[in-house]
């Protein structure tokens, strides 16, 4: 394989890698402050437990988010150095901005946090917890920034090759932020929520401390069904700037060869064929894409092939057809994820609402099943964005054959590829070991507890137990 | 007045003083584990009394690679792709030893332990060594071509004099750790560590003269910055001195501080030495790589300076009340969380 493959290859699979679990550290760690925020206001020691227990999640998986995010920012200079020189000037500043004010915070803090359960008032220990809730978040913002400016690119001009800043808020203001990071972060609640919800489940199901992952498991689904709903709302916002400014890769992801005409239908699923542009079987629904279009029910969306006839003519002779099928296929399977999270979203909160939860057999297999749908609608999601935006790097201005380094050789990127992969499946490996084993040793209630809870509400735990 | 590239040079300058005197302790610390700590408990006494920092010394290296992209991208791009190989190595050490960190008292198991605490061990040796490579082979030039790709071969990168470098920076590392550990622990670890580091003072002693001396031969370094040279090395022997002094009289506050102005001289030194150089090319001076031929433009390096100048201080005020809420020293009989 040539240099180009092989760096696009170690890119994705590690990219993909760090993005399985960052956004169940910024899920989870929103989940654990609003527990110990309980157990702060309510002063009932089950909440601080669920505080701890669900912590040690998020402290296991926080380290691999850690040590791969290393890598991320180590990885551009190393593999896409011709990428870095042009997008330094753009670029650099969200990354320090990124580092300095939330890396050093999200670090110091929970050291802090883990460390400092009996050194500090619970107030500030609250604090801290908060403030890495924050961290995590506002990381993701910047790092979202830097993406953005590379799906729709603003506040630069060009110079001597290179693309130059000359406004930091048209940056920050870059409307593909402002969809693209809501949707992002309402994932990462989703993601924490769901997996809460599903290790719960997976307890519920043995009747294991019934009263307190019942607990989890509401406040886990609330911001779950929150979450999935502003997050599908977002999508479609997503949607709709996406025709606007990268049409081809709307196109891409509704393989649709030719203008659609008015009104568009939307695709359920088809069989694409890439060399004769055409699609031989397909299931439509009427209508549908102009709504995700436009949010109406009339309009012509643009084909692949007007399209590569207008940046043919705008960008110079190319190729500028992403890899259709899949980016058809990975915004198929992210949409149907979202379909899927706003559904368990509200039966599981009318279930536990109702008390109906422990009793529901089907619907908590269903939630343990569960846990992998934020994981492949985030990797379908990205995989939609970032493959459909190609062949550019930074859209209209660099291309991805041009971002690679030229000094690195084919043999230096098979070691490092088989390096990573090596560490990374080890890692991979010790985390699960490590979470199955954690949920295994279940929090460290006492006797009390476990069986009863001091929240007369709560008849639905209190019930079961006594049952 | 400093211009923009002249400030953004100091910046990173201080970014890495910052990464050398922090994540320069929790590295000896780990390669303490080895020689100071006689069983799994005593281990685990050192390993926490670097347990809430670790992570955020290691952001000290993020933020001055963040740095470098946003403010030098030429030369963050020759660096990272020049030094490809090393750079994976080290990524995989810093992979495992922060994961050690968090993984290794998670299970009771000997082995489980053990072989997470060669990670930590192994890595904490080696990365200060890597970087010590790589900061000399910085000052000794490098295959640099006039699109400012860096070509290197093995010997360019692996050479007598970047392995007396790293060797310095390892045995530096070293020495500092060992000092923290007199700070931070009691009793018999405590002793061992001062031991120790006695014994390990005559090595960076020599290691340190024998670099400043192979440098004056084989760099242009004094050539071009004798005057500044010349008084931070004398500085930097003396204040070397001051802290072994210091340790022996059990003055461990200020042997560390000491120490910290050893590495603060030591890592200014190659800057000074480099400046206006980021990396300096062996094929033709005109290839070097300076502030200004690699730096951002002057609107990004503005926006950058507002925000450094903004975030700081909240950085550096909210490290030290993080060292003043586990000032106690760890010992035994406390509970161990890593
Ligand atoms: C938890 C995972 C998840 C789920 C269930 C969904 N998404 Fe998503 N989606 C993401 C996670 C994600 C993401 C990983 O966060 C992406 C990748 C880049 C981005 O901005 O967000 C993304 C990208 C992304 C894009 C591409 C934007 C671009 O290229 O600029 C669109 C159009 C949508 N999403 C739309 C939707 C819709 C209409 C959904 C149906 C409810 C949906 N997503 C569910
Ligand atoms: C964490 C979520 C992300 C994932 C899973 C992801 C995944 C991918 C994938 C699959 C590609 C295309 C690989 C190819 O077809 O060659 C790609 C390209 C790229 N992405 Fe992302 N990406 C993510 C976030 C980001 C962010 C936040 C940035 C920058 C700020 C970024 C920068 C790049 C660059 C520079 C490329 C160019 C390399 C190429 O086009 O192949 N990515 N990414
Ligand atoms: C592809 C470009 C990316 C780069 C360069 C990058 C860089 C990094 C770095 C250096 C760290 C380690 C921080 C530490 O030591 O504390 C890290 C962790 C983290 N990154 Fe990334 N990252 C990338 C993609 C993303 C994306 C797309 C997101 C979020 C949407 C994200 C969010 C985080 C978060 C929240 C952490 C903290 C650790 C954790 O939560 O697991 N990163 N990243």
């Amino acid at each position: 394989m040539d240099v180009l493959s092989l760096a696009r290859f170690q890119y994705a699979a590690t990219t993909i890698f760090h993005f399985f679990f960052v956004p169940l550290s910024i899920g989870l760690v929103l989940i654990v402050s609003i527990m110990e925020t309980m157990y702060v206001v309510k002063n009932n020691e089950i909440y601080k437990k669920m505080a701890q227990f669900w912590g040690k999640f998020f402290l296991i998986n926080f380290a691999i988010g850690v040590v791969t995010g290393i890598l991320q920012e180590f990885q551009f200079g190393m593999n896409w150095s011709e990428y870095s020189r042009f997008m330094g000037d753009v670029f650099g500043a969200p990354l320090a901005i990124e580092a300095l004010l939330a890396f050093f915070m999200e670090s110091t803090f929970i050291g802090i946090w883990l460390f400092g359960w009996d050194r500090l008032s619970k107030k500030a220990h609250l604090a801290c917890i908060w403030l890495v809730t924050a961290g995590t978040s506002l990381s993701a913002l910047w790092i979202l920034t830097a993406n953005s400016f590379m799906q729709h690119p603003v506040g630069f001009h060009i110079n001597n090759g290179r693309a130059e800043m000359d406004d930091f808020w048209a940056l920050l203001a870059n409307p593909q932020l402002w969809v693209e990071y809501p949707h992002t972060i309402f994932g990462s609640f989703a993601t924490g929520a769901f997996v809460v919800a599903g290790i719960s489940a997976i307890a519920l199901l043995k009747k294991k401390q019934v009263a307190f992952y019942v607990k989890s498991f509401k406040i886990a689904i609330i911001i779950g069904l929150f979450s999935g709903v502003l997050l599908a709302l977002f999508g479609h916002a997503q949607a709709q700037y996406l025709v606007q400014t990268q049409p081809m890769k709307m196109a891409a992801s509704e393989g649709l060869w030719k203008d659609s005409g008015s009104p568009a239908a939307w695709t359920v699923a088809a069989s694409i064929d890439t060399k004769n542009h055409k699609n031989d079987h397909e299931i439509k629904i009427p209508y549908l894409l102009d709504f995700l279009s436009y949010g109406t029910f009339s309009g012509n969306v643009k084909g692949i092939e007007t399209l590569q006839k207008e940046y043919t003519e705008k960008y110079g002779a190319g190729n500028y057809i992403p890899p259709v099928k899949t980016t058809f296929w990975s915004f198929r399977v992210m949409t149907a994820m979202g379909g899927v999270l706003c559904l368990l979203g509200i039966v599981g909160t009318l279930l536990a609402w109702r008390k109906k939860l422990v009793k529901s057999k089907w619907f908590l297999r269903l939630m343990v099943a569960a846990i992998a749908v934020p994981y492949i609608g985030a990797t379908t999601g990205w995989l939609m964005t970032e493959i459909g935006r190609q062949p550019w790097t930074v859209f209209g201005y660099m291309q991805t054959a041009a971002s690679v380094s030229p000094n690195v050789t084919a043999g230096e990127l098979l070691f490092s590829i088989i390096a990573f992969i090596g560490m990374y499946s080890i890692l991979a490996v010790v985390m699960i070991y490590l979470f199955v084993r954690t949920y295994k040793e279940g929090p460290s209630l006492d006797e009390k507890e476990t069986l009863q809870t001091n929240d007369p509400f709560d008849g639905e735990a209190y019930h079961v137990v006594t049952e | 007045m400093l211009s923009l590239n002249e400030l953004w040079f100091l910046l990173i300058a201080v970014l890495f003083i910052g990464f050398f005197f922090l994540e320069g302790y929790d590295f000896g610390v780990g390669m303490a584990t080895r020689f100071v700590a006689h069983n799994e408990q005593e281990r685990r006494v050192l390993i926490n009394t670097i347990g809430p920092f670790w992570d955020a010394n290691e952001v000290w290296m993020i933020t001055a690679g963040g740095a470098m992209f946003a403010a030098f991208p030429n030369w963050y791009a020759t660096l990272f792709s020049g030094f490809y190989v090393p750079l994976v190595v080290m990524l995989l050490l810093l992979i495992a030893r922060g994961t050690a960190f968090e993984y290794r008292a998670k299970v009771a198991h000997p082995k489980w332990a053990a072989a997470w605490d060669w990670a930590i061990f192994t890595a904490s040796l080696l990365c200060p060594f890597l970087w010590g490579v790589v900061f000399s082979t910085l000052v000794l030039g490098l295959p640099i071509d006039k699109q400012m790709n860096m070509h290197a071969t093995f010997t360019s990168i692996v050479n007598p004099y970047s392995v007396l470098g790293g060797l310095l920076i390892l045995l530096l590392c070293l020495y500092h750790g060992l000092v923290y550990l007199c700070l931070r622990t009691t009793e018999e670890i405590q002793n061992r560590a001062r031991q120790l580091a006695k014994k390990i003072f005559w090595l960076l002693a020599a290691a340190a003269i024998a670099f400043v001396i192979v440098t004056f031969f084989v760099t242009d370094l004094f050539e071009k910055r004798g005057s500044f040279l010349y008084p931070i090395y004398i500085l930097d022997v003396l204040l070397l001195l001051l802290s072994a002094l210091f340790l022996m009289k059990k003055r461990d506050g200020w042997a560390f501080g000491m120490n910290a102005g050893v590495i603060l001289l030591t890592v200014s030194s190659l800057f000074v030495g480099l400046f206006p150089r980021l990396m300096i090319s062996n094929i033709k001076p005109a290839y070097d790589l300076t502030i200004y031929n690699s730096a951002s433009g002057s609107y990004s390096l503005t926006v950058m300076t507002i925000v450094a100048i903004t975030l700081l201080p909240f950085v550096l005020g909210y490290s030290i009340w993080s060292y003043y809420v586990f000032r106690k020293r760890v010992s035994k009989e406390e509970h161990l969380e890593y």
